[in-house]
């Protein structure tokens, strides 16, 4: 099985307590905007996390606290805030890095996880276009070649590769996807083979929750002597996430997922690979010798760093980090298991409604998505929303998977460590009431 | 679920249901039709609408009048009530009384809930009123009318 099973490293282990009332009531005083009201005046549901987290004032502090006392550009001036910026910047770098097992040197700052995949994809069709010498051949993607991502993925994961095979000739492959949008293994082991370049799949889907089995598909990529690239926008912010340990070339993930700032996200990459790669974007400060007809270039992670680099945004996200790490990640993990699947059997148990994913009893993290008969996706997040819970509606950026599924939209609702056990149980309440409302299921 | 209210009137959420106009059907070969598909990419809504022309009357000058509008589409309870009163209320105007209609529709749902519906003119369209104080929702009630508008240039 590619999504769920024991196997994962990531599924928490049931020796973990989840979070206490007293400890969950804590975290949240941390959210002022979780404590407010919504719009109409109830008190405000927030699941809408996998869209976007809520920040701790810790965060928020952090930035606050660069910008009056540390601001200056980084690596470059050699005057005294430069050297702390520049100090505040790497420190930021190391913490972020280390949270999901690698070294400073494997870790690229980009504007976000789109951004990241974009630079895996046009540092490789840079390569394909002669750049990088020697060392970017294995980057290098023709004709005869294969890309290979999922069914599953989101809109980010899928469109880059379908640009880079257009540019270069490769031809785009994928895994299907099943009835319940989960990866058929021996799908994978077919569509995955000798001409296969890259595989790019989803650490944990969007839509459904499910948690792909990594292990498996890197094994498939590695012996076809493919690249693996990860996203791990939906697990680095959920589960412990060791990616050196997972085995892959190329993760991104993005930080106001994660409790950080907007406008930043990384791109891990295993050293010796992002070292020999081409750069995606050039200009300033990732050059060693620049004359009219050419430039050397730095080494990674610095050479896919050009122009004033976020730094506000990269402290921001290393406090959101270490706030995490003070909860714990493996406890957040089993938090949010419970409540992802609270979710799932709620859902599972309601009449006129399909929970797409997982069924209940399987592994997911806290996020289900369904389809309400006879209402669409928009008229649910309608009623959601007047009675203060903020879910998410629509495609979520994966129209493919949902046309496997059958669907065009679906109502999303998804956790973080301080959603509470009753902000689930207010979402089953006002979704129950739903049909009633626009007389789905009556009588015509 | 109050607040709602103002948004899902009796009558949209009736004709949600009973969705006038909807299947597409075969215009007479003798009437102008022209047909528009639209899309609403940020949810996934679409909608193909097709609208037939009969010759209106003998006289100099005579305008065209819609015969019928018909629709194939899939979409939330907004677009498919709109594209419903629209099939109800657009047969026997002319291609300037139909123009006209749809004008009045886009200013009330542009109005952000500060527009009185001009009710004798827009009928069971009124109820809209209440979608322009949901700017989110605005793009649902319209989807069906600007296809209107848009197959009504391409007939004949």
């Amino acid at each position: 099985m590619v999504p769920t099973s024991g196997r994962n490293p990531a599924v928490p282990s049931q020796t973990v307590p989840p979070l206490t009332d007293s400890e969950l009531r804590r975290i949240r005083e941390d959210f002022p905007l979780l404590t407010g009201t919504a719009v109409g005046g109830a008190p405000l549901v927030y699941l809408d996390s996998g869209a976007t987290s809520q920040k701790p004032v810790a965060v928020l502090d952090a930035e606050r606290e660069f910008y009056l006392h540390r601001n200056a550009a980084v690596h470059r001036g050699a005057h005294s805030l430069a050297v702390e910026a520049t100090d505040a910047y790497e420190e930021a770098r190391r913490t972020v890095a280390g949270f999901v097992g690698a070294t400073e040197r494997e870790l690229v700052w980009t504007s976000n996880a789109t951004e990241a995949i974009n630079l895996v994809a046009y540092a490789f069709s840079n390569a394909a276009a002669g750049r990088g010498g020697a060392a970017a051949e294995r980057f290098r993607l023709g004709p005869g070649d294969e890309i290979v991502t999922t069914e599953a993925e989101h809109h980010a994961n899928l469109i880059p590769w379908q640009e880079l095979a257009a540019r270069t000739g490769a031809t785009l492959r994928w895994i299907p996807a099943d009835d319940a949008g989960a990866l058929d293994p021996a799908a994978a082991a077919e569509v995955i083979g000798d001409r296969t370049r890259v595989v790019a799949f989803t650490h944990v889907s969007n839509v459904t929750g499910a948690i792909t089995d990594v292990a498996g598909l890197v094994e498939l990529a590695r012996e076809a002597g493919a690249l693996t690239v990860l996203d791990a926008c939906q697990s680095v912010p959920h589960l412990p996430v060791d990616l050196p340990g997972l085995g892959v070339d190329f993760a991104v993930f993005s930080g106001h997922k994660m409790l950080g700032p907007t406008g930043i996200g990384a791109l891990y990459g295993r050293a010796e690979l992002l070292d020999a790669m081409p750069p995606f974007l050039t200009g300033g400060s990732m050059i060693t010798r620049v004359t009219m007809e050419s430039a050397q270039y730095l080494p990674a992670p610095t050479r896919f760093e050009a122009g004033t680099q976020r730094i506000a945004q990269a402290v921001g996200l290393a406090e959101a980090v270490r706030y995490l790490q003070g909860i714990g990640m493996d406890r957040i993990a089993a938090h949010e298991h419970a409540l992802g699947q609270r979710l799932a059997e709620g859902l599972a148990g309601m009449e006129g409604v399909r929970l797409v994913g997982p069924p209940p009893g399987t592994e997911r993290v806290g996020l289900a998505a369904v389809d309400v008969a006879g209402v669409h996706a928009h008229d649910v997040g309608q009623v959601l929303d007047a009675a203060g819970v903020a879910v998410r509606v629509g495609h979520h950026c994966a129209q493919p998977l949902h046309r496997r599924l059958g669907l065009t939209a679906t109502t999303r609702a998804s956790t973080y460590l301080y959603n509470t056990a009753e902000d689930v149980d207010r979402f089953l309440t006002e979704l129950a009431g739903v049909r009633a409302y626009f007389g789905a299921g009556d009588p015509r | 679920m109050s607040g709602l209210d103002g948004l899902y009137q009796e009558v949209i959420l009736d004709h949600a249901r009973r969705r006038s106009g909807q299947g597409l059907a075969e215009p007479v070969p003798e009437h102008a039709c022209g047909e528009s598909h639209q899309y609403n990419p940020t949810c996934g809504d679409e909608i193909t609408v097709r609208v037939e022309l009969a010759p209106g009357g003998t006289g100099a000058g005579a305008e065209p009048v819609v015969e019928r509008i018909t629709w194939e589409g899939e979409g939330c309870s907004i677009s498919m009530a709109a594209a419903s009163v629209l099939a109800e209320t657009a047969p026997g105007m002319t291609r300037t009384d139909l123009l006209a209609l749809i004008g009045e529709f886009r200013a009330l749902l542009r109005s952000r809930g500060t527009a009185e519906p001009d009710e004798e003119l827009l009928g069971d369209a009124a109820a809209f009123a209440g979608v322009s104080r949901f700017v989110a929702r605005v793009k649902c009630a319209m989807l069906g009318w600007v296809a209107a508008e848009e197959a009504l240039g391409r007939a004949g």
